[in-house]
């Protein structure tokens, strides 16, 4: 590295992270509805070794008290509008087999389990899928139907619904065995640094979670939340809209959307939060 | 857009004569206040919710003017008083004259 | 003009918030508070104490800030946000049935400013509370 472009990034970091303002992440639990247990602090995962400390957390709580307490209560989860549109979505007949998702799944409760799991390799295939895939999959080869674009509102209102029936379970992906090469990538891929700023997922989620970016607590990034209702959008925000805003706040070229890479850095990032619960459709900021 | 609006409201089952319940409504709607540009730098028109009412029976439990700096998806939370038994009627009127309605029967006893 | 990478940032920054500004005044001035508070007191300057207004001291995100105010005895409360480019924001209007003269609600505040709420009491008399909301710029895309 030139010395010039050195002092440049070292100034960049400078600025970014207000070095002295640490906030702790709040002590507090989450029953959603009086009802469903969010798993919110978690043993990290060994193969992180100790780079998150001894416990994983979830972004919940490193957000103010009345943002959280919005995701306490369904009927004051906007993210949950967009879960009952996707109900309806859901028992809609579409496509040359004039087939629904309920005809061949029953009710969306019958997808519990199936968020913690994801992203999962397709036995099919040997590829690694995310939700988005299995679903248009459905959609295109089982109802004969248009896939749904990967961001589009439709696929945020249907991950949320899949995620929502799920939520309480604990994250739980396989990192071993045909997923070892892909959670390897997303690995390197968190660990670069990218961008005219360069940073890497890591600079701030991992190096400086506690701290504030500008007058924003930075969170341990976690993604047991996704897909989000955020009040800045105030709409749902898929994992992989998350990342590529990251990425773009670096001043780099994201990857795309539904890109090899995001699934593979969406395996990873899933890891470093094993054991939190599945809370999609969470409220952030 | 208009066929993504859909009003929700929580109302108790049931209640005691006198007693103070707590109603909450969540309605999707963008409330587009008229203050922004699209990409193409033209002002996009405002279209929000300019009011809501809740009533009981007929009798006013709340009437409110909503003006664009009510966030998307209005919510509101308040409290009521039921004499007897009946239903509540919950409206929100668009801007471009549209109402949406809900309402809930509570039983008192 | 030489463009550092520095005033580089800053007109892209520039640019970014103009993209997302109204065409109208940033803000709503004294003055036309003070006329909006006018028109619904009658002139009348509103007293002090019977209402308590509820606001996060630091909201995460303007675009959506809990608001809660509670007048007991009020016929109507007003909520105005100072700050906004347009001040006003809502009125309550209570009718027979409601059991407490208080309402909750999620609002939008432009920038850290003062919101006010004025309730009409049933005798005819105004009482004003007034906070000031701190709103936060988020560090990234937000």
């Amino acid at each position: 590295m030139q010395p010039t472009k050195m002092l440049t990034a070292a100034a960049a970091l400078m600025v970014v992270f207000n070095g002295s303002a640490i906030a702790e992440p709040v002590d507090d639990t989450l029953v959603v509805n009086d009802e469903i247990e969010i798993t919110l602090r978690a043993p990290a995962p060994e193969h992180l070794g100790g780079a998150l400390g001894p416990e994983v957390l979830s972004g919940w709580l490193y957000r103010e008290a009345e943002t959280r307490s919005v995701q306490r209560d369904d009927f004051e989860n906007p993210g949950m509008l967009a879960v009952e549109t996707a109900q309806g979505v859901w028992e809609t007949a579409e496509g040359t087999e004039d087939k629904s998702c309920a005809s061949c799944h029953e009710g969306p409760e019958s997808m519990r389990g199936v968020r913690p799991s994801m992203p999962k390799i397709n036995p099919e295939n040997g590829e690694l899928w995310a939700m988005e895939q299995y679903i248009n999959d459905c959609r295109e080869n089982r109802m004969g139907a248009e896939p749904w674009g990967w961001d589009s509102q439709t696929m945020r209102g249907m991950t949320a619904l899949i995620a929502s029936v799920s939520r309480g379970m604990p994250v739980d992906v396989q990192i071993d065995g045909p997923a070892q090469s892909y959670w390897e990538q997303g690995k390197e891929i968190y660990y670069t640094r990218y961008g005219q700023l360069e940073l890497s997922c890591a600079n701030c989620h991992e190096d400086n979670n506690g701290r504030y970016i500008r007058a924003d607590h930075l969170s341990q990034g976690q993604t047991n939340g996704f897909p989000v209702y955020r009040f800045n959008t105030t709409g749902l925000v898929s994992l992989h809209n998350r990342f590529r805003g990251c990425i773009r706040d670096t001043r780099a070229e994201p990857f795309a959307v539904g890109s090899p890479e995001f699934v593979a850095l969406e395996l990873y990032v899933a890891s470093r939060g094993m054991g939190l619960s599945i809370e999609g459709p969470a409220v952030r900021q | 857009m208009a066929n993504d609006v859909k009003p929700r409201v929580r109302v108790p089952k049931t209640a005691s004569a006198g007693e103070a319940i707590v109603l909450k409504t969540l309605i999707s709607h963008e409330m587009e206040s008229g203050l922004r540009r699209d990409s193409d730098g033209n002002i996009i028109p405002r279209k929000i919710i300019n009011h809501f009412t809740c009533t009981f029976n007929g009798e006013v439990v709340i009437d409110v003017a909503l003006e664009p700096a009510i966030s998307t998806n209005p919510y509101f939370e308040f409290e009521a008083v039921v004499p007897e038994s009946g239903t509540f009627n919950f409206t929100w009127t668009d801007d471009d004259g549209s109402v949406y309605e809900a309402s809930e029967e509570i039983t008192v006893g | 003009m030489k463009i550092t990478r520095r005033s580089a940032m800053m007109l892209g920054a520039g640019f970014a918030a103009a993209s997302l500004l109204p065409a109208l005044p940033l803000y709503a001035s004294v003055e036309e508070v003070e006329a909006r508070i006018a028109e619904f007191t009658g002139g009348e300057t509103p007293g002090e104490g019977g209402i308590t207004l509820t606001t996060p001291e630091i909201a995460e995100n303007g675009n959506t800030v809990p608001v809660s105010v509670s007048a007991p005895g009020a016929v109507s409360i007003m909520l105005l946000a100072t700050g906004n480019p347009n001040p006003d924001v809502g009125t309550f209007n209570f009718g027979p049935l409601a059991a407490s003269q208080s309402a909750t609600t999620r609002i939008r505040l432009a920038s850290t400013q003062d919101v006010v709420a004025i309730a009409k009491m049933s005798d005819g008399s105004f009482v004003q509370a007034r906070n000031e909301v701190k709103v936060t710029i988020g560090g990234c895309g937000g």
